[in-house]
């Protein structure tokens, strides 16, 4: 029908000649584009990135080990002699190497625990909102119950019983961190289930299996990303809170906790103590909000 | 001095891809008891134009041009005098009725504060009121219905009571911006026949923007036709429906799907509406028109007196003649 | 139109129940009845179309898809070339499915929009013949894309990149990939601009020659289904109230509510629109969860007679080319 208009079957023969495919603008690149759009969302990302490659290379290039007690330099404020940058402790550690380990284990359980609550998040979620009915109320509810216990409570009970591993702080917060994704990828899975899309999927006779991760999850991914970025805060910050309570870390491992903690006992003298860790910690969960925010709305649908 | 005055209505977006010129060049003029239709597809600026008039444009929209009620500009308006035009001298219906109402407050609360904030009617007074209006619009049983929600009435009861509310302060001209796209057909069919009612009662003005050439045929007596921001043809319906000179408006009478019409084939207009953010130099339909060559895609026509017909304004390079040829060759040959 | 021997299609009494609870009730109180589709039977052959028409809440699109099984049917027959389909297990409606294809209303929404619109007209193709190549699959992709109209270019582009009519075009590649015998269509083109629409109509009617293809029309719009229908069934919450063939509908529709339909058509011409004489229907639909009492219409209908409220009414053959559900008929 197109081919009654003159000009058309010359464009179209046209296009035949050239024939080069043209590709896509992917709605994951649309996203990208307007991510690096977003200046706040891009020095965070770049800050961001400066924090974890100075925790993790840092301590190699100083001349201090993180648990070495120096013993001529007790509770220096920050100076130049000796290189103690950041000060030293009560017990003559550096503050700069251990701000720089702790961030490395604020991180790490930062990250390990935001991807098994996500992994959790993601599988009750998705699972809920795509069968329905009555397990999707069960599995609901349990969320709900899981919200209603007071977490500290609990926190302090499994790590009086369990002990202070690092894997076992891991999975203490993951315990409690895992039902907003849930909730979220929930709701997401049950718009999605009434989208035309997945309708006529169904009515081509796609398998449920493929439904689920051919269809529903590259279209949740958005969600998940999004909520991913606004865990990772919420996680290190309940292990700097058990940290400060003094059930997070052992001795003489830190964290960015365990140092603000520290450095709260000392605050009046030694106020450098506190400050460093303290700066750490705000600007990782600055930065992170900030990532948040502009991935929230690089890939808001509305702009599609 | 006619009782609405529209003379070079323009309406300019600033978007994330620059301007975009919604409307561009809108006249028109209505007086007491006359329809005027503004007919368009998706992209034609049809809805715009009429926001613009009654002062609700988006944030990132501005209007240019002059809209005169009265002789006085509602464009350049103080908002507290807009304010009391809006509702009273000019009202507006819209399209979704589900979405237009309240869904939190009483169609009495919602109609009451109508009064109460024009007339200064007290609760009593403008509680009989409305329900004469309900009354007037036909809603059964209307003295106990005037106290439930919204979404207790169906699609086209609410579109009633939105009429109704628009009717509160008789206005002088009632805008109606696709009020009957969201219905089932018979119930389109009640509303149009209750406007031509309460046009023939109350004689108010109608301006009535719809993509629906159907309705457009039955309830008006001016019509201007829009494509991609611009007018293409403009004049009384009969002018429009039984010598459309324009390309556009003779392919858009040659799609519509019609009753009356022998199995013959529909006359497509091939292509896809325009985008707005990347209109050609010249005519906007030159992209698809059958009869456009490059002076078209160049130059934009300039909308004048047909030269075939009084009255009835065209901006096409082309002659009617031209036009007219062109489509019995395409009858002859489909 | 040469009739063949047996319809592919044969649907008898199909009901379709939805278990509703008043919002607030007790989760122990009795469940009620919706009746969406409320006894509909109707014959379809090879290359013929069938028009379903009606307003909202008459049922026609919950018939669509449970003709699909995508909605399980309550009751009733669901023949598929001779073959029972309601109760059948999921490995035979497979079978089924891959001869009988779907394009839906909203164009943009049907489509993934992660999925480039390659991916898209190739997933029938992959569900039901995955021994096929990837260059075969290609190659039969393009084919179709040609078939319906898009430039092969655009294979590697993502469904917000292109225009509603455009879209539906893609819709129409990805149901037609599989050679189906017959498609579904729900309310294509009442998305669409009035220019768009005629060409859509245009493609599925010379798509339907060219493939022998028979169609199922769902729409609201009676203008719409004329251009393109063999037979029109005209539907009134969850019944039939007509089926006719074409021109014997328009010319002499033998129920009340046909009749208000036509009536009730705007027309695209001053003169004929405003001396026309409509049909008015007074009051509102009835709720399907408690309809009238037996004929649905009668609450409306102009010509109600006692006996209305008692009997319901039958599809009963008043001519060769006209059946109706009416009394007064």
């Amino acid at each position: 029908m197109l081919l009654n208009n003159r000009r058309d079957s010359l464009v179209r023969s046209l296009g035949d000649t050239l024939d080069t495919v043209v590709a896509g603008r992917s709605p994951w690149a649309d996203a990208r584009a307007r991510f690096f759009r977003n200046k706040a969302a891009v020095v965070s990302l770049c800050l961001l990135a400066i924090i974890v490659l100075v925790c993790l290379v840092g301590p190699y290039m100083l001349p201090h080990a993180f648990d070495s007690a120096d013993w001529d330099a007790m509770s220096l404020p920050p100076t130049l002699k000796n290189a103690h940058f950041f000060g030293t402790d009560e017990s003559g550690r550096d503050l700069l190497v251990r701000s720089l380990i702790g961030g490395r284990v604020s991180l790490m359980v930062g990250m390990l625990a935001t991807l098994s609550s996500v992994a959790l998040g993601i599988a009750w979620g998705a699972t809920a909102g795509f069968i329905g009915g009555r397990v999707d109320t069960f599995m609901m509810r349990v969320v709900d119950m899981m919200y209603a216990v007071p977490y500290l409570l609990i926190a302090i009970l499994m790590v009086t019983i369990l002990g202070r591993a690092f894997y076992l702080v891991v999975i203490t917060i993951t315990v409690f961190s895992w039902m907003d994704m849930a909730r979220v990828v929930r709701g997401q899975t049950l718009s999605l289930r009434s989208k035309e899309f997945i309708e006529a999927a169904r009515a081509m006779g796609v398998p449920t299996r493929r439904i689920i991760f051919q269809h529903i999850v590259p279209n949740l991914l958005g969600v998940v990303v999004v909520y991913t970025t606004v865990t990772v805060p919420g996680v290190i910050l309940t292990e700097s809170v058990l940290s400060f309570l003094g059930l997070g870390i052992q001795e003489p491992m830190t964290s960015w906790g365990v140092l603000i903690h520290d450095g709260t006992t000392v605050m009046e003298i030694s106020p450098w103590m506190l400050l460093f860790p303290a700066a750490f910690l705000s600007i990782t969960l600055y930065c992170f909000n900030y990532i948040g925010d502009g991935l929230r709305d690089a890939l808001d649908p509305k702009d599609r | 001095m006619a009782l609405i005055e529209v003379r070079d209505l323009g309406v300019q977006f600033q978007t994330g891809d620059g301007l975009v010129y919604a409307v561009n060049g809108i006249n028109f003029a209505l007086d007491r008891g006359q329809t005027l239709g503004i007919v368009g597809e998706s992209g034609s600026g049809k809805s715009q134009s009429v926001l613009a008039m009654m002062g609700l444009l988006a944030r990132n929209g501005h209007a240019s041009g002059h809209a005169l009620y009265a002789g006085e500009d509602l464009l350049t308006m103080k908002p507290a005098q807009l304010n009391r035009i809006r509702g009273n001298r000019v009202a507006m219906i819209f399209q979704d009725p589900m979405t237009s109402l309240n869904p939190y407050l009483t169609v009495e609360r919602q109609m009451t504060e109508v009064l109460q904030f024009h007339k200064g009617m007290d609760r009593r007074a403008a509680r009989a009121r409305s329900v004469e209006l309900l009354d007037a619009v036909k809603i059964p049983d209307a003295a106990r219905r005037i106290g439930t929600y919204p979404h207790e009435f169906s699609g086209g009861m609410r579109q009633r009571v939105m009429i109704a509310m628009a009717l509160l302060c008789e206005p002088e001209v009632l805008i109606a911006d696709e009020p009957t796209t969201a219905l089932d057909v018979t119930v389109q069919a009640q509303i149009l026949s209750l406007l031509r009612d309460l046009q023939r009662d109350f004689g108010t003005a109608i301006v009535l923007i719809t993509h629906d050439l159907g309705v457009v045929a039955g309830l008006c007596d001016q019509v201007v036709v829009l494509y991609g921001g611009r007018v293409m043809e403009q004049g009384s319906a009969s002018d429009i429906f039984y010598h459309a000179s324009h390309p556009y408006t003779v392919g858009l009478l040659g799609a519509v799907p019609r009753l009356n019409q022998d199995d013959a084939s529909l006359v497509a207009i091939p292509g896809a509406p325009p985008n707005m953010a990347r209109l050609p130099k010249g005519c906007p339909f030159s992209e698809r028109c059958n009869l456009a060559d490059a002076h078209c895609v160049d130059t934009m026509p300039v909308l004048g007196p047909s030269s075939h017909r009084a009255g009835v304004l065209r901006a096409c390079h082309r002659s009617a003649q031209q036009v007219a040829d062109n489509h019995l060759a395409e009858l002859s040959s489909a | 139109m040469p009739e063949q021997p047996q319809p592919i299609l044969s649907v008898r009494d199909l009901a379709v129940y939805f278990d509703v609870r008043d919002p607030g009730a007790w989760p122990w109180a009795p469940v009620r009845k919706l009746r969406a589709v409320d006894g509909v039977s109707f014959d379809l052959h090879a290359g013929e179309t069938l028009g379903v028409v009606g307003e909202s809440g008459c049922g026609k699109s919950t018939l669509a898809r449970a003709i699909l099984n995508l909605i399980p049917a309550t009751s009733g027959s669901i023949r598929w070339l001779g073959r029972e389909m309601h109760g059948a297990s999921r490995q035979q409606w497979l079978d089924v499915r891959k001869d009988v294809q779907m394009i839906f209303q909203d164009p943009l929404a049907s489509l993934d929009p992660r999925m480039t619109i390659a991916q898209i007209i190739a997933e029938p193709l992959k569900t039901h013949h995955p021994e096929l190549s990837r260059s075969e699959v290609m190659a039969r992709v393009q084919a179709i894309m040609e078939k319906v109209g898009l430039a092969r270019q655009q294979i590697n582009r993502y469904p917000h990149e292109f225009s509603g009519g455009q879209c539906q075009r893609i819709g129409i590649a990805r149901a037609l990939i599989l050679e189906p015998k017959l498609i579904i269509c729900d309310e294509p083109v009442s998305a669409l601009d009035v220019s768009i629409q005629a060409q859509i109509i245009n493609l599925l009617k010379s798509l339907q020659k060219d493939m022998g293809l028979a169609l199922i029309f769902i729409a609201h719009d009676l203008a719409v289904v004329k251009h393109i229908s063999n037979r029109i069934l005209v539907m009134y919450l969850g019944h039939a109230m007509e089926m006719a063939q074409k021109k014997a509908l328009y010319a002499a529709p033998r129920h009340p509510y046909t009749r208000a339909l036509l009536s009730a058509i705007p027309i695209p011409d001053p003169d004929l629109e405003r001396k026309k004489v409509i049909q008015i229907l007074h009051g509102d639909l009835p709720s399907p969860i408690s309809p009238p009492s037996g004929c649905v219409f009668r609450t409306r209908c102009p010509e109600a007679i006692d006996r209305c409220a008692q009997e319901v009414p039958d599809l009963r053959r008043l001519s060769a080319q006209t059946e109706a559900a009416c009394l007064l008929a």
